[in-house]
């Protein structure tokens, strides 16, 4: 299981990275799918299918798809001439190590982890049903508020104002 | 090795990726990339907690991952939306080229 584990763990960050490095937008967009693949390969490993298959669904299926169509729509499909790179970004790697040597060592020496390996939870959509519209009922109604309210206010936002109003404003 | 810390340190690579490119990257929508790929790193940790944590049977973790999918997908549709907004105004999706707020 472990040696399972390290494989899909190292598809999954050598794609993170690509995703983050890559010059054309449209190969970072693919990457991503691919890193969101060995995440999903990971929860699936961890017994948690129904969330390694949300996962697919949600991110493969439509972040990704939403970031190309996003490429898309920006007209920026090409790689750019100039350097992809901020103009302070010797201080955003630097804090990125700063955080990573910070998450490592609390990780390496925390003496709160559980040093036994638990068994393996069996967890049925019949479970997860009961759960979410039992004890989780009002966090699941809310969320559904808050995804509407996104939509609509991300239609708002990308909408398109009529160029005939623009004239008569200017 | 713990597998709860090998979990714990994927996670928190893939955590520093998302976000030495978003600090990084210099093109919008792959600020939001990375911020999705931290979110993931997150997801991924709350995931090992719940596997390896000592109530797996109340499902918390579980729950709560599904609830953070949900926000996270909300937050990539208006962040999307807001970068197509600003391409649409300004004519340029390069972070260091948006500098008013003013329209």
């Amino acid at each position: 299981m472990s040696t399972l584990l390290i494989i899909t763990a190292v598809v999954t960050l050598f794609a993170a990275v690509a995703a983050m490095s890559l010059r054309n937008l449209v190969h970072c967009a693919l990457m991503l799918a691919v890193s969101f693949s060995g995440v999903a390969a990971l929860y699936l490993q961890l017994n948690a299918e129904f969330v390694a298959f949300t996962e697919i669904l949600v991110y493969v299926g439509a972040v990704a798809i939403l970031i190309v169509m996003a490429i898309l729509l920006t007209r920026s499909g090409e790689s750019p001439e100039k350097s992809v790179l901020t103009a302070g970004w010797y201080a955003g790697v630097a804090v990125t190590a700063m955080v990573f040597t910070t998450l490592g060592w609390a990780i390496l020496s925390s003496s709160a982890l559980p040093q036994t390996v638990a068994p393996a939870p069996v967890v049925s959509v019949k479970n997860i049903g009961d759960t979410l519209m039992g004890r989780y009922v009002l966090p699941l109604e809310i969320v559904g508020l808050v995804l509407t309210a996104a939509m609509i206010g991300a239609v708002l936002i990308a909408f398109k104002a009529e160029p005939r109003d623009k004239n008569q404003k200017s | 090795m713990n597998p709860l810390t090998i979990c714990l340190l994927i996670s928190a690579l893939l955590f520093a990726t998302g976000f030495a490119g978003a600090v990084t990257r210099r093109h919008a929508i792959l600020v939001l990339v990375g911020i999705e790929l931290m979110l993931n790193a997150a997801n991924l940790n709350l995931i090992a907690f719940w596997r390896f944590g000592p109530h797996p049977e109340a499902l918390t973790g579980f729950i709560f991952v599904l609830f953070s999918m949900a926000l996270a997908a909300a937050e990539a549709a208006v962040g999307l939306s807001l970068v197509i907004a600003i391409y649409r105004h300004q004519q340029t999706s390069n972070l260091d080229e948006v500098r008013e707020l003013k329209g």
